[in-house]
């Protein structure tokens, strides 16, 4: 492995060497050292947890960290190119982590600089690291993955961390539940794709229908950024609110999961309760960077 | 009788016959021919398949199946053959390539093809052109909303 770009480039098999290799680093078993490593992070975005979660990662391996976050003050500020900008801090890093606004931006950068490339985020197309984290939570608070029946809610038109995840899950043989208003349901071309893999889709809007029935349920924010027409986010931005009243009859198994940040999507009382398990999904995500920076360095030893 | 050509046999290079009419112009530039290669250019000829059809004669060049594969997305159902000493040595029917390099426009203005340019290649993923996915923003569309050249 080289890169990770998008999940739709990684096997069943290398998804789960890498949940493996989080796994041990989680349990203490495997301690990787990449002492000699300067990791740069590229963030044309702006982000905290994914940022932070990766810092932490390299931190927690003795290696260094160099970050741009955002473009102000920059050299992109002043008119430099993307390309110009990547292949400048490819020569100070050994791996590089990138966040961008346009969609395909990692895959070039992985075809113009030499070290290998991170996917943090590209616009409304993949987050790979943040699916592989996902797919961590998910087997580890119900102890496998496949055959599992798991609801998708929320922005499922824009929202990045949807679509790698239902890609991802592909590999397992979901039964997914796609909750969405209609403005914002899954963009056709993944639908396609999941139905091009025999995967067991029902669309609807109404969560209430299917909490009862899941396994996992994956709420996501209405990302007021990616709305061009304000009025359009106004009238879906409150469209679901998950709170703690609707739990009477869920699975014993049942999760509810978060990519976060949140806003008004799940209450806060919902927080206490045993099926919240966004805090711990966002920890699990420093286990999993961790196999993923080292697996891209050569192998976890 | 003979039948009438309205476009004159060449005696070395290729023909591509049976373009739908008026796309010839597009195979042209897509095949990157330039105004120093001699050819022939017949449009709006009646067609006994399709009603009119352009038809295209490139002299002394004989274009590979790769080159005129490309030519697939403008002109489906279009015909090769190439010619030497005024016979045809070799006959076949377009089909796209499994990667376009170079020739197509993503239609996702947040494509970094839109950012970068001079990148873009997309892989064709059905046989009709149904599916065609970019290679940076891994979007799927159809041939027919592609822009092509």
């Amino acid at each position: 492995m080289k890169n990770v770009i998008s999940i739709r480039d990684l096997s069943r098999e290398e998804i789960l060497h890498l949940l493996d290799q989080g796994e041990k680093i989680e349990k203490g078993e495997l301690k990787p050292d990449h002492s000699e490593t300067v990791m740069s992070i590229v963030f044309f975005e702006s982000s905290t947890r994914t940022r932070f979660s990766f810092e932490t990662a390299m931190k927690r391996m003795n290696g260094k960290v160099i970050t741009m976050s955002g473009t102000k003050g920059t050299s992109v500020d002043k008119g430099e190119s993307l390309g110009d900008t990547l292949k400048t801090v490819a020569n100070y890093s050994d791996i590089m982590v990138v966040r961008s606004g346009l969609e395909g931006t990692q895959r070039y950068a992985s075809e113009i600089i030499p070290i290998p490339v991170i996917n943090a985020g590209d616009g409304s197309n993949q987050h790979p690291t943040q699916c592989l984290l996902d797919l961590y939570s998910i087997r580890k608070t119900q102890g496998k993955l496949d055959n599992l029946s798991i609801a998708v809610v929320g922005d499922l038109r824009y929202g990045r961390a949807v679509h790698s995840l239902v890609y991802g899950l592909s590999h397992f043989s979901p039964k997914l539940h796609l909750i969405s208003p209609d403005f914002l349901k899954i963009p056709e071309y993944i639908k396609t794709d999941l139905e091009d893999k025999n995967i067991e889709i029902h669309e609807g809007s109404d969560l209430s229908e299917v909490i009862n029935k899941v396994d996992i349920m994956y709420v996501t924010r209405i990302q007021k950024e990616r709305f061009s027409d304000l009025d359009a986010y106004e009238r879906v931005k409150n469209c679901y609110v998950v709170s703690k009243s609707m739990f009477g009859d869920v699975k014993s198994n049942f999760k509810l999961l978060h990519p976060l940040p949140r806003v008004d999507e799940i209450s806060t009382d919902v927080d206490d309760t045993k099926y919240a398990y966004y805090f711990q999904q966002a920890k699990n995500g420093v286990y999993i960077r961790q196999a993923i920076i080292s697996e891209l360095l050569g192998g976890s030893k | 009788m003979k039948k009438e050509r309205k476009v004159d046999a060449i005696k070395n290079g290729t023909v591509i016959d049976h373009i739908p009419a008026g796309k010839a112009f597009k195979v042209i530039e897509i095949l990157k021919i330039k105004n120093t290669d001699m050819i022939s250019l017949g449009m709006n000829l009646p067609s006994s398949k399709h009603g009119s059809k352009d038809i295209l004669k490139v002299e002394n060049w004989e274009l590979s199946h790769n080159e005129v594969n490309k030519i697939t997305l403008v002109a489906p159902g279009a015909t090769l053959s190439i010619i030497r000493e005024f016979e045809i040595s070799e006959k076949y029917n377009v089909k796209l390539p499994p990667e376009v390099s170079g020739l197509i426009g993503c239609p996702n203005k947040k494509c970094i093809t839109n950012e970068v340019e001079s990148i873009s290649r997309f892989y064709v993923e059905s046989d009709d052109g149904k599916k065609m996915r970019c290679h940076y923003c891994e979007r799927l569309y159809p041939a027919e909303s592609l822009n092509i050249g």
